[in-house]
């Protein structure tokens, strides 16, 4: 269970979160709101990346906040990025390993674990290709499987179907889908597409300038109105 | 979607990362060769002058490689690395007046020294990159230039500079008992060499060559692999400064005599743009690199031309890699030269084209 209180990160002047509160159970929980809601830059609270003004996290009955950047990795906290980020450099293999081999979880059965978490997240191809020479939609299960190698606690996915194909994103939001069973890890996916959260997602908050303006199952906080509201601006822009 | 048990099954079955391959048996199998050669037959088939100037492509081989590191696998510029350069220099001849140690010890110090140094330096790596850093190391490297300017290199006088600037008899700085003579210090700076680019080796294809390439394409997501950056780039500086170190102390005994006047913080930066011409990306650039720096400068003395047409040659040189071929000649010329082999080819005649295509196709 993760627990946000009084979260307050400001760039400046500007406020991008403004004291939140929200609780996630373990699943998948949806996280959702237009852009500059502030979003990512909870997500980059959650990594290290971003010191907050005030407020605290406990994750699973830690304060997050205080573990060092790099060591959050090995508490158990995966993340993608909106652009997506697996090393180009580096074959596939190589990509899921070196997060095994830095959060150092289970290092005695590395190749195992790497293996399956590639299996997992449904990638059909030679894990010693190279991921620069991978397409788009295999370079974001390349990243899934890398979020979900060792012993996650945590699961961060920030827009992990952007750009890609209805088809991808169906089979993407297949495998978002059974993260938490497979590894006991609390999920949290960002995206801006509403069929991937409902499909992916049991409960879900929506953020708006910073402010968290509704939490709770999919479905009702979708029907929302003042959601819909913050979501799609007013009736007549549609 | 791969049923889960199917594709682990299947995973394994086309899969096995430990085993060298082929290509790996054949590199082994070059690289073998050319360390033979250079031991055996080089220093037996070249005059003394270019004997010389291959124990220098042996030096710069070795500051090459360090340069690379930081820039092909880490993404840090260095334009200080003819002071650390130097350094490494002035530790070996202070270190060999002083004491009786043998060389390779010698070396060692050396190289731990450069390495406090260097990694000393990197400090301000942790926060810039890029020009920034550029600036940072090359001043730092100018201020150095300056300081050995003032100090001189140690000739054998005495106390903690070891300079004397009365004496009449210098004393060279001694060579290892096991290779007084050129051809022997040849072999033996090939030596060395070669070590330190097995260390850089067994390093890019281990833990910190995969952090430094994470690190490389993109710091946070390197860190939200639980990559502990400010350890992983103080590791790159800490290991090239190190190699550039013991190069500074096989110089030290291939020139027998140090003077600052051969160590201008300009040279940095023609290091930079003719490592970044040989190939920052492979082993090999280093070695292109080293050969363009100290063979080709020796082939044109010979030749009466003036070296100084260099520093153009490099300059048009970086210029066409950074625009055509970022990944350096040791990539581009075999891949035009393959490009050309086919032109020939095809250009022979119609009747060849099946040959053409099957040759296309291996």
């Amino acid at each position: 269970m993760i627990e946000v209180k009084d979260l307050t990160v400001r760039f400046g002047g500007v406020t991008s979160l403004d004291s939140m509160n929200v609780t996630f159970e373990p699943g998948t929980c949806g996280l959702i709101g237009p852009n500059g809601a502030g979003k990512t830059t909870f997500f980059n609270v959650l990594s290290g990346f971003v010191r907050p003004a005030s407020g605290s996290v406990r994750a699973f009955g830690d304060d997050l906040l205080s573990v060092v950047h790099f060591r959050r990795a090995r508490w158990g906290l995966r993340r993608t990025f909106q652009t997506e980020q697996a090393i180009e450099d580096l074959s596939v293999y190589d990509n899921v390993a070196i997060v095994h081999e830095h959060a150092r979880q289970g290092g005695t059965a590395r190749r195992r674990d790497v293996l399956d978490a590639i299996s997992f997240a449904g990638l059909d191809v030679d894990p010693r290709a190279k991921v620069g020479t991978l397409g788009a939609g295999q370079r974001r299960l390349v990243e899934l499987a890398r979020a979900v190698v060792g012993r996650p606690k945590l699961v961060l996915l920030d827009e992990p179907a952007a750009g890609l194909p209805d088809e991808e994103t169906r089979n993407l939001a297949d495998v978002i889908g059974r993260i938490p069973s497979r590894t006991g890890a609390l999920t949290i996916l960002v995206d801006h597409d509403m069929s991937l959260v409902s499909a992916c997602c049991q409960t879900t908050a929506v953020l708006d300038f910073g402010r968290l303006i509704a939490s709770g199952p999919t479905a009702e906080v979708l029907r929302d109105e003042q959601v819909t509201r913050a979501y799609l601006g007013t009736a007549d822009v549609t | 979607m791969l049923d889960t048990a199917d594709a682990r099954t299947g995973g394994r079955r086309q899969f096995r990362l430990r085993r060298p391959g082929p290509g790996t048996l054949v590199r082994a199998a070059v690289v073998t060769g050319l360390l033979l050669i250079l031991l055996f037959a080089a220093p037996a088939l070249l005059s003394a002058y270019y004997v010389d100037s291959m124990t220098q492509v042996a030096v710069y081989a070795m500051l090459a490689i360090g340069l690379g590191l930081l820039v092909g696998r880490v993404g840090l510029v260095s334009l200080g690395q003819i002071a650390v350069f130097a350094i490494g220099a002035w530790v070996t001849a202070r270190l060999l007046f002083a004491t009786s140690q043998p060389y390779p010890l010698v070396l060692l110090e050396a190289g731990a020294s450069t390495m406090a140094v260097g990694t000393l330096v990197g400090l301000p790596a942790l926060r810039l990159r890029g020009l920034y850093l550029a600036l940072i190391t090359l001043m730092l490297a100018g201020a150095f230039s300056i300081v050995l300017a003032t100090t001189n290199f140690p000739n054998g006088g005495h106390g903690f500079l070891g300079y004397n600037g009365s004496s009449v008899h210098i004393p060279p700085i001694r060579r290892p008992s096991i290779a007084t003579t050129d051809p022997a210090y040849f072999r033996y700076a090939v030596v060395v060499a070669a070590l330190m680019f097995a260390l850089v080796y067994a390093h890019i294809r281990t833990r910190p060559g995969r952090a430094w390439i994470a690190i490389r394409q993109s710091e946070p997501a390197a860190i939200a692999a639980g990559i502990n950056t400010t350890l992983y780039k103080l590791w790159a500086f800490a290991l090239a400064s190190f190699i550039t170190g013991v190069a500074g102390g096989i110089y030290a005994g291939a020139v027998h005599f140090l003077y600052s006047i051969d160590f201008p913080a300009q040279d940095s930066i023609i290091l930079l743009a003719v490592v970044l011409m040989g190939g920052v990306y492979s082993m090999w650039g280093a070695i292109v690199a080293a050969f363009l720096l100290q063979l080709l400068p020796a082939l044109l003395n010979d030749w009466g031309v003036s070296a100084d047409w260099l520093t153009i040659l490099f300059g048009v040189g970086v210029l066409q890699v950074l625009t055509t071929a970022p990944a350096g000649l040791v990539d581009q010329v075999p891949k035009d030269l393959a490009r050309l082999g086919r032109l020939i080819l095809r250009s022979t005649g119609p009747r060849h084209r099946q040959g053409v295509s099957e040759h296309d196709r291996g």
